[in-house]
């Protein structure tokens, strides 16, 4: 009873016409068979690699920067940001339409909730200047090929990324004993060259970890020294080097030494130090409980019970983080076929849900930018390195509601016509449509009032 | 001389506040019904305290803060000044002109409880009203509610808070019904499907507590005497600005709605604003520069809620708060690094203000809090227990067991109000 409907709704992103009974002879199989191989991209938008908006963003902002400094009028100014914007904006506006077009039409859409699971866990916010245009191609980049491998993979990938490198500013980061930092120290020797903590913090608490997961202070600054030099190719002068664009690791930026951490001695030499850090961070106990509780928070409630979240993290651990197995346990705990639907949709998962209820596939970036604005959740935008929230009260205001329902009604104005709304939402919910509900669909007074009431039903709004 | 006098521990409640402050008339009051109004800021991202309120007078400030530090008044781009000891960044023309009025209390080397240095467990904290990060699903401002004396106006309607966003941040969950409101319009929903909508919500209790909750809103919203501007995008409006909006026009139409939202027929007493951008990790700037920028928009967001409050001001008490400050000296990227004891900041006609109120710990290496963050003297519970109590005298036992339980080391800060 309902598993269909749980692999589809729950685990996946919401049924597209037919997907039920595609899912029905064997939902656990349906869902294994994603943690398989390749997670492609559905649809067919082309995007730019980062390195070349990170190329193309940079020679604009450069040209703004230089034009300010240097006091130039304000009519040059505003044409030098106006291009700028025009450098990053094609990008981001790509980057959501492909996004919510590969939700709509995915056959796999276990694997692209896996997908956006991850790109929230390691979540950048296009809304910091230094990576306009660049958030998309972390998700598309690092962590789609990387979603049904080892976690040390996707880890180091994501962290080597230049969106997340930019993002917590770690290219600028500097080992004050380092080549550079004492060269510079000559000639500016009142401006201090060092570290910041901030990548190296968020890695710990936010990526690995967690707060509370057995680190100090300590280790953060230490942790901030290791990977000093892990940057972004591309720069002038001394700083010339590597791909624009692209990783680079810049040996002379590089606190050198060996370094404790978490009670252990790194002495390996340069890249390596903070890659064999990651490497132990990956297989801490700590970082397995801190994933098991994310992903038991996501597929099971938002206060999921300790012994599922004890099974999850058990398979990262046994497994070394090879995350197939970790799904496994996910898939296989009886707890995440609760036969109430007790996760209140995102707007995220509202959006990609209703788009492949109804079959739609967005042409426009406008379409997506406008309603995600509508919604609260400006794609790409989380606003902080911890991602969206991923419990209902965060997204369960009444003012959140009204935006729901009016968009609802506008996206049933304009779709409604011609759908049998009950249909609809027997191919969308399965047996999880309620006879009240399609009973109040029947007597509405329109398609359009149908459809509005369809998408605002509470087994719609949950998954 | 004064600049020196700082290094020793030097107790500045209420040092400047001149005798004069604490009897203003406040002929607006019983015009307006007399109601207290509180407007709570949450900065999230650590606000720097050391730039936004300089202590220009400690001799070690300009050192460890580098770049980043604030000059003295009088220098080019120097502070604005509060007490010959501290001054206010150069952006906040406006909150300096409050405080000449003496209606600002600047508060600093202050801090919640919270000792450690992630941002959310720190708005937890902050928001929690404990001194533990997990532990309440609910916050400190949504538990004192339940103890507000009643309203004034018979035909206030039973919320008495509103978040102005589509979401109530944690400060204000918790078993008082409270609205929420985005300063993003919604057109008219169809009167029709919503009450259809009831009726299919009507065995399902969450969703229709919700809704009947927007209703409320919307009718609120509704009778603004004039529209919150600038605010409307819709799915057919025209392209949005993608993802460069800046946060600072988004914070003065969050203000201006708050304003407008409370100045309303039987609007909330209560509202809650948040405003993001302060995590100044690299190239923070100094009196120019992002958080420069930062700054001035919140002077403007607070310039614009004073505007809009109107005669509702002198009733009126803004508490702008952040989770922690950051470190003393400036970090290897000319930014800084998460820290603990930072600025906070309390403006309102109805305000004993023109004062800074700081046990000031100095800046030397010893007196720094694990060699790196200024030290925090004062608990930011005290402040929130001092308002709660003189403001919206909320009775000192309900503040103690149920608002702010396990603070009995933060005692209430009394004097902060006008009589």
């Amino acid at each position: 009873m309902l598993q269909p409907e749980i692999a589809v709704l729950r685990f996946g992103l919401g049924a597209r016409p037919g997907e039920l009974a595609a899912a029905g002879a064997d939902p656990r199989g349906w869902l294994r068979a994603q943690t398989q191989g390749e997670q492609p991209r559905a649809g067919s938008s082309p995007l730019a690699p980062s390195e070349e908006i990170f190329a193309s963003v940079l020679a604009a902002r450069e040209e703004h920067q230089m034009l300010k400094r240097e006091g130039s009028s304000d009519e040059q100014i505003k044409a030098a940001a106006n291009a700028l914007r025009e450098a990053y904006q094609p990008h981001y506006r790509a980057q959501v339409l492909a996004r919510a077009q590969s939700a709509a039409l995915t056959a796999r859409p276990f694997g692209e909730r896996l997908v956006h699971f991850w790109s929230n866990h390691f979540a950048v916010s296009a809304d910091k200047g230094a990576i306009h245009g660049l958030a998309g191609t972390l998700e598309n980049e690092a962590i789609r090929p990387r979603i049904n491998g080892r976690f040390i993979d996707l880890l180091t990938a994501v962290e080597q990324h230049p969106a997340m490198i930019a993002f917590l500013d770690n290219q600028i980061s500097v080992g004050a004993d380092s080549p550079a930092a004492r060269f510079a120290a000559r000639r500016q020797p009142k401006r201090g060259f060092g570290i910041n903590e901030n990548l190296a913090r968020e890695i710990l608490e936010l990526h690995t970890l967690g707060v509370g997961g057995g680190y100090t202070q300590t280790d953060v600054t230490s942790f901030a020294q290791i990977i000093t030099g892990w940057s972004i190719g591309g720069g002038k002068g001394r700083l010339a080097g590597g791909t624009p664009g692209r990783f680079y690791f810049r040996e002379n930026m590089h606190e050198p030494g060996a370094k404790t951490f978490l009670g252990r001695r790194y002495a390996q030499e340069g890249q390596a130090q903070g890659e064999a850090v990651l490497a132990d961070l990956a297989r801490h106990p700590s970082t397995a409980r801190f994933i098991a509780a994310k992903l038991a928070r996501h597929f099971i409630c938002d206060d999921p019970p300790p012994a599922a979240l004890d099974r999850i993290a058990r398979a990262y651990l046994k497994s070394d983080g090879h995350l197939p197995e970790v799904y496994a346990a996910l898939i296989e705990a009886p707890e995440a076929w609760h036969p109430e639907l007790r996760k209140f949709k995102t707007p995220e998962d509202f959006v990609f849900s209703t788009l492949r209820a109804l079959d739609m596939t967005p042409q426009k970036p406008e379409e997506v930018i406008h309603s995600f604005d509508l919604l609260g959740q400006r794609q790409y935008t989380p606003g902080s390195p911890a991602g969206w929230a991923d419990t209902a009260r965060n997204w369960d205001g009444s003012d959140a509601l009204m935006h729901r329902v009016l968009w609802s009604s506008r996206v049933a104005e304009r779709y409604g016509q011609g759908t049998s709304p009950p249909d609809v939402a027997v191919a969308a919910l399965g047996a999880f449509a309620r006879p009240d509900t399609l009973t109040a669909l029947r007597r509405a007074t329109s398609g359009g009032q149908a459809l509005a009431l369809m998408l605002m039903s509470p087994e719609f709004q949950r998954r | 001389m004064q600049r020196l006098s700082i290094t020793r521990r030097r107790f500045l409640l209420g040092a400047s506040a001149a005798a004069a402050s604490a009897a203003m008339p406040n002929v607006l009051f019983a015009a307006t019904g007399g109601q207290s109004r509180l407007v709570v800021v949450i900065l999230r991202g650590a606000l720097d305290g050391l730039a936004a309120v300089p202590p220009y007078g400690d001799p070690h400030y300009a050192d460890l803060h580098r770049d980043l530090a604030i000059a003295a008044p009088g220098a080019a781009d120097g502070a604005l000044d509060l007490n010959g000891t501290f001054g206010l960044h150069p952006a906040f023309e406006f909150l300096h002109q409050r405080y000449l009025a003496r209606e600002l209390v600047v508060f600093h080397a202050v801090a919640s409880p919270y000792r450690d240095r992630s941002h959310f467990d720190g708005q937890n904290v902050l928001e929690n009203g404990l001194a533990r990060p997990l532990g309440s699903a609910d916050g400190w401002l949504n538990r004192a509610i339940e103890s507000l004396p009643g309203r004034a106006s018979p035909r206030a309607s039973s919320e008495r808070a509103i978040a102005i966003s589509q979401n109530v941040p944690l400060i204000l969950r918790g078993e008082a019904t409270v609205l929420s409101k985005s300063p993003l319009a919604t057109p008219d929903v169809d009167e029709e499907l919503l009450s259809r909508l009831a009726d299919l919500y009507s065995k399902d209790d969450w969703f229709s507590a919700r809704l009947s909750e927007a209703v409320q809103s919307e009718k609120l919203a509704d009778q603004l005497t004039d529209p919150v501007d600038g605010a409307e995008r819709t799915m057919d409006g025209p392209a949005a600005k993608a993802v460069a909006k800046p946060a600072v026009d988004r914070l003065t139409g969050a203000a201006r709605m708050a304003g407008s939202v409370m100045r309303s027929e039987g609007g909330p007493e209560i509202a809650v604003i948040e405003a993001t951008g302060w995590d100044t990790h690299a190239n923070q700037g100094g009196a120019k520069g992002t958080l420069a920028g930062r700054l001035r928009g919140l002077d403007g967001a607070l310039h614009a809620l004073y505007d809009e409050l109107g005669p509702l001001w002198p009733n009126t008490a803004v508490l702008a708060v952040t989770e922690f400050g950051r470190t003393a000296a400036m970090n290897g990227t000319r930014g800084t690094d998460h820290g603990t004891g930072g600025c906070a900041f309390l403006a309102g006609g109805a305000v004993r203000g023109g004062r800074v109120v700081a046990d000031w710990p100095g800046l030397s290496a010893n007196a720094l809090l694990e060699n790196r963050d200024l030290k925090p003297t004062l608990d930011l519970r005290s402040v929130f227990k001092g308002v709660l109590d003189e403001h919206l005298r909320v009775d000192a036992k309900t503040l103690a067991a149920r608002v702010f339980p396990d603070s009995s080391e933060a005692r209430t800060l009394h004097g902060l109000m006008r009589a």
